[in-house]
């Protein structure tokens, strides 16, 4: 399968009173066509950053400094951010849904209104042709009886409704890739089984890549076929599904696996929790940073600078100096 | 009394709380929202009970009202073999300093203006539990470094802890005056994963070092209520559907609903993944403004027939403490 998007060295920087935070800081990652791709991380750790970078989404005092976003042959961090090539890749080509349902919908415009916009911008239709395209959508998600509810303010909608009117609005334009920022955090359990199956048969249908941004393990367990963990900025292992779960090499990914419940557990199972925090993103020292929590640590960790990642094998890569795996059989782990 | 006690330290029977939907300017009332509509619940002591459920099901107007923070419509709450559900507001504070509360967000449920010390110390005050400042001081820090927080920083503001610090004062603040019973709503969900598990532990520690602790745990998340408690209920629109232990609740699941709520949690594992069963609920939680007649899962559920629009399914023992609400088991 060909690359549709490839990410090389991408950082953003947000340029506060107290100093630089780097909240992406040289990811590289690609996503290849019809892939279902998940990015892992805890809160702070730059996965929905690195997402809206990619959309050229940043805001002041947010800033891009420095890497390439191939997407189809084309770096898309040269166009403007406000231009009118960007204008017609983002959306059109590449569609986000974003987490809070309840926030992300006008609440002043009708559910049409808002999904025949882009319709209107990207495909140029015309009001017929894109309230009939709207109401063919909304079929298409879940939503029964179209017709009747395309010119229902989102206040109408519940939660669930919401999200299936914001994937919606992602599938308008046949995009190539859809980027769901924790797309069903806000959302019930079954409701979110609901969406997600949802998402993966809408990709399958309309062949395109998903990207999955999300801090549950069991969702991409599920549905990704690769996966990114991302730790303070940048991506700490990477790997194919069953990589990353049935040969965990990176600490933080082996803490994270060990740190969770599972529904299938055995009785008496105790959880180990990663002790301390994640690290404050200001004046990041130059050491790995997950240095302080790792129970894997070694000298060699403390005196050279984090590593970049290693190739591991096939498309396993992790970016630790220590064998994880030789460490695992000695006594000396908790 | 003391023979109830060693059996159940709370006994919930037939309990209903309706909220009445008014409208008007006399606010004459239309309808209720049965948010909780005959819960029949047994905690014993040093046990953890889980009450799980999507949002609305009624898990917390149920904490709420075991707490007396509502008055109920009906039925029973025996705790410590007493009739709580009717107390006047007088004999309340006695309860509640026995009955502790652990609130969903460590962020806005610490008040900021306090110092973390004092937020811990309230109770000890309100309910006069310290004769002394030196015993009061005394006990603040102890119970400081029992949820694994440093006795010194009781002078630090909520500001300065992270969230899993603050969920820590929390829990010191629920533990102030030796409750018998607290109820745990959602601690956990404002937290990130890497420090969820710190407090699931600090939670299973004090239960084993504070002898006859019980918890009534209350969550959306069913992998995490599996994990804590020892017996699981389930509830759907106000109502338990089944209650089992919990490790039964895994492997042997026999209400639809629980059967679908379990398919809907994804396990961190492909290899496992591969092989379940995934069972996708058609469309959303009914209003409890008009619940479905007879079992109010029936226009959802995938084994339904149809007499389960008209009997409401009573709570029958399968096996062994295994109690299910459904006809078609």
């Amino acid at each position: 399968m060909t690359e549709l998007l490839k990410v090389d060295g991408l950082a953003t920087y947000f340029k506060t009173e107290s100093g630089v935070v780097k909240a992406v800081d040289g990811i590289s990652y690609h996503v290849r066509e019809k892939e279902i791709v998940g990015l892992v991380g805890e809160s702070g750790c730059g996965k929905s950053v690195s997402q809206l970078s990619i959309m050229q989404l940043i805001s002041s005092p947010g800033e891009i400094v420095g890497g390439e976003v191939i997407f189809e042959g084309m770096d898309l961090l040269k166009y403007k951010a406000n231009g009118p090539q960007m204008r017609s890749v983002r959306g059109a080509k590449i569609a986000m849904i974003f987490q809070e349902p309840m926030t992300s919908l006008n609440p002043v415009l009708t559910i049409g209104q808002q999904l025949t916009e882009m319709l209107d911008l990207h495909l140029h239709m015309n009001r017929e042709m894109a309230r009939e395209r709207a109401i063919e959508l909304l079929g298409i998600v879940g939503i029964p009886s179209g017709e009747n509810r395309i010119d229902d303010y989102p206040h109408h909608f519940s939660g669930g409704m919401r999200q299936r009117v914001m994937i919606a609005m992602g599938l308008s334009c046949n995009p190539r890739m859809l980027i769901a920022d924790e797309p069903t955090t806000a959302l019930d359990v079954t409701t979110q089984a609901q969406l997600l199956e949802l998402m993966k048969d809408m990709v399958d249908k309309f062949q395109a890549s998903l990207v999955i941004v999300t801090h549950n393990l069991g969702v991409v367990a599920r549905y990704a076929q690769r996966i990114y963990i991302m730790y303070a900025g940048r991506i700490v292992e990477s790997g194919t599904t069953k990589d990353i779960f049935g040969d965990p090499l990176h600490p933080y990914t082996i803490g994270l696996l060990k740190c969770i419940p599972r529904l299938d557990e055995e009785e008496g199972r105790k959880l180990v929790p990663i002790e301390g925090l994640p690290p404050n993103l200001i004046n990041m020292p130059s050491t790995c940073a997950f240095l302080p929590r790792c129970s894997y640590k070694t000298d060699r960790c403390y005196r050279e600078p984090w590593p970049p990642l290693i190739h591991v094998h096939d498309e396993h890569y992790i970016s630790c100096y220590v064998n994880t795996k030789e460490k695992i059989s000695e006594p000396k782990t908790k | 009394m003391n023979q109830k006690q060693n059996d159940a330290i709370l006994d919930i029977e037939d309990l209903k709380m309706y909220f009445p939907v008014t409208r008007g300017l006399l606010r004459h009332k239309v309808a209720d929202v049965k948010a909780v509509d005959g819960v029949t619940l047994k905690l014993k002591t040093g046990e953890t009970l889980g009450l799980v459920g999507e949002s609305g099901c009624g898990k917390t107007t149920v904490g709420r009202c075991v707490l007396r923070l509502y008055q109920p419509t009906a039925g029973q709450i025996l705790f410590q073999g007493e009739d709580i559900s009717s107390y006047p507001e007088k004999r309340l504070r006695a309860i509640r300093s026995k009955i502790a509360l652990i609130f969903q967000d460590p962020y806005s449920s610490l008040d900021p203006r306090q110092s973390a010390g004092n937020i811990v110390g309230e109770p000890l005050k309100i309910h006069q539990w310290v004769g002394s400042k030196a015993e009061y001081n005394e006990r603040v820090e102890h119970l400081f470094s029992l949820v694994g927080l440093d006795p010194s920083m009781t002078d630090r503001f909520p500001h300065e802890f992270s969230g899993g610090q603050r969920q820590r004062i929390g829990v010191a603040r629920a533990l102030a005056c030796d409750p018998s019973l607290i109820i745990c709503d959602e601690p956990i969900s404002a937290l990130d994963v890497s420090i969820q598990a710190q407090i699931i532990n600090l939670l299973e520690e004090l239960q084993e070092g504070l002898q006859g602790l019980s918890y009534l745990f209350i969550a959306h998340d069913l992998s995490v209520v599996r994990h804590i408690s020892d017996r699981v209920a389930v509830m759907y629109l106000g109502r338990v559907v089944e209650i089992t232990k919990s490790r039964e609740l895994y492997d042997n699941p026999l209400h639809p609903y629980t059967k679908a709520l379990l398919s809907a949690i994804p396990i961190a594992d492909p290899f496992v993944e591969e092989s379940r069963e995934r069972i996708i609920l058609k469309g959303e939680v009914p209003s409890p403004l008009n619940p479905p007649p007879g079992c109010s899962f029936h226009p959802r559920c995938f084994m339904a027939i149809p007499e389960c629009s008209q009997v409401v399914p009573p709570l029958r023992e399968i096996s062994d403490g295994h109690q299910v609400a459904c006809i078609r088991v």
